[in-house]
């Protein structure tokens, strides 16, 4: 995507501020998420941290209008988005994906601009462009014809990326991008998030690794169902931050145990 | 061979076969994008059932009566299995077992009570010699509106299928392409009990696809590559039948499944010997 077709904000970033506030989800009798608030705006990579069943990806998809919220409200440039917005792109867990439908990675990429065409709308010149350029954005153009489980992971996070940005879209919502990628994968993701918020965009991610939080995002919100803290990463995720979500290294399973940020990162 | 085809039921039976083969080949395509099949064979079997009961209502058997019973019974089925599934205890798959069972076998035993001339038979397995001018009428309008409204839908449809959230916070009436592809199911049930009967039409709807997609990766080829399977499958069926003086319905189904095999063995990507030999 180039940069005169967005129209978001590099130098302007207080013109696009993302707001959340006091947002409630429940499932059934369970409440999911409570009392979360925090506002940010483009250009910003933001991580979503806490414990298992904190509630992050829950906050990813209610942001993206895929979980229903009980009570708050979300406000994107000022107005309330009410159900979803086609400015929001949401990119899904990889175990969440059905990686054997038979669809390429031009055909991924395609189905972001359906906002644009509609249920009956025929593919344009200009949706072909988009396509296009998002294909070539993401340095995915050799690869279009694959099928997307021939993909690595760091090409299956970058189809999914290309779609968002075929889509147009200004927000990238993403569930643990980093999750099952090897080092060289990680560190192309980590550059290309970067060059995406700096095009202005705003990036949210829910992230398990504390460690890499800081080095990988702006800011952070720290989150067991209701917000521990919020700010620049690497002050929200002081120890005793982390000692109040994780709780002592007592409870922890199967992630790595809490650790205070170092400043060698 | 000759004066088979000046023969007029076997001029029907072949453009019968084509018709239904290439509508339901095409329709398989959602039906193995969307992993259901064994709900597809449950809900064929409430056909039966439903078909009793639409006889019962009407007095009559027709293509109509037909419709509405089965579409009555899928729908009792469906929602019945959902409704039992919540309570958490019982499995939907469970449920649907159950219900579907019970529900044909309730098919199985009214039938020969009910005051129709054709037996339980053509009910179960078809009987493609037997079409008329106005079955065929009506297979042709049921395989046009199925290929018309899927194709005019076909983004929004896979959207749907592919990551029903997703799809929904892009816009997507995903509720009503549910719906759709139900009602576009029970059609193609309908359309194919004349040909195959109840309990094969379950081959027609699923096999083709799930040949296809062994074949190939591109959505498109599923669907139309499904439907010319469907085809090839079904006129190949009518004319093996009467070579093998067989009965034709299960031709047709042995001839898919042969086609299958054949798919999974071979295919130069997904076949067996191709995974042995990489």
């Amino acid at each position: 995507m180039s940069h005169e077709h967005h129209d978001c904000c590099a130098h302007h970033a207080h013109h696009h501020e993302m707001v959340i506030d006091a947002l409630q989800v429940r499932y059934r009798n369970n409440l999911a998420l409570d009392g979360v608030s925090f506002a940010t705006s483009c250009g910003n990579r933001v991580a979503l941290v806490g414990p298992n069943g904190a509630g992050k990806s829950t906050l990813l998809k209610a942001i993206a209008g895929l979980v229903p919220r009980s009570a708050g409200k979300i406000l994107w440039r000022g107005t309330a988005v009410k159900r979803w917005s086609r400015e929001f792109a949401y990119l899904p867990q990889r175990e969440e994906v059905d990686w054997s439908f038979p669809i390429t990675v031009r055909g991924l990429v395609e189905m972001g601009r359906y906002p644009q065409t509609g249920m009956f709308g025929r593919f344009s010149d200009k949706d072909d462009a988009a396509v296009e350029s998002a294909l070539a954005a993401l340095d995915l153009l050799d690869l279009q014809r694959r099928q997307i489980r021939e993909l690595s992971g760091g090409q299956q996070q970058r189809a999914f990326l290309a779609r968002a940005l075929a889509q147009e879209a200004h927000v990238l919502l993403l569930d643990e991008p980093f999750t099952g990628l090897d080092r060289n994968a990680s560190r192309q993701l980590s550059d290309l998030l970067e060059r995406l918020a700096h095009e202005g965009r705003l990036v949210v991610a829910s992230h398990h690794d504390l460690a890499s939080a800081p080095r990988l995002f702006d800011e952070a919100l720290l989150l067991k169902t209701r917000p521990i803290g919020f700010g620049v990463a690497a002050e929200v995720l002081s120890a005793g931050n982390l000692d109040r979500a994780f709780g002592h290294i007592s409870d922890v399973e199967d992630r790595a145990a809490p650790q205070p940020v170092t400043s060698d990162l | 061979m000759s004066e088979l085809f000046s023969n007029p039921f076997y001029q029907r039976a072949l453009a019968a076969a084509l018709m239904i083969g290439f509508a339901n080949g095409f329709f398989s395509g959602f039906v193995v994008l969307r992993r259901n099949a064994l709900s597809v064979s449950a809900l064929s079997h409430t056909m039966l059932p439903g078909i009793a009961f639409g006889i019962l209502l009407t007095g009559a058997l027709t293509q109509g009566s037909a419709f509405v019973g089965a579409l009555f019974a899928a729908l009792m089925v469906g929602l019945g299995s959902v409704a039992i599934a919540r309570g958490n205890r019982v499995a939907q798959g469970t449920a649907l077992a159950v219900i579907y069972t019970s529900a044909f076998a309730a098919g199985v035993a009214i039938l020969p009570r009910l005051d129709t001339r054709q037996e339980l038979e053509h009910w179960l397995f078809g009987d493609i010699m037997a079409v008329g001018d106005s079955d065929l009428k009506i297979a042709f309008w049921i395989g046009a509106f199925t290929l018309v409204s899927a194709n005019l839908l076909m983004r929004p449809l896979l959207l749907t299928l592919f990551e029903p959230n997703v799809a929904a916070a892009q816009g997507v009436p995903v509720r009503f392409m549910h719906y759709l592809q139900f009602t576009l199911l029970v059609l193609s049930l309908v359309s194919s009990l004349q040909a195959v009967g109840c309990v094969l039409s379950v081959g027609m709807l699923i096999a083709p696809a799930a040949t296809i997609s062994l074949l190939t990766d591109r959505t498109s080829a599923l669907f139309w590559g499904g439907g010319t399977l469907g085809a090839v499958g079904a006129v190949g069926g009518v004319l093996l039948a009467a070579w093998l003086r067989l009965a034709p319905g299960p031709v047709i189904v042995i001839l898919l499944g042969i086609f299958f095999l054949l798919a999974w063995l071979f295919s130069p990507k997904y076949g067996v010997f191709a995974m042995r030999r990489s």
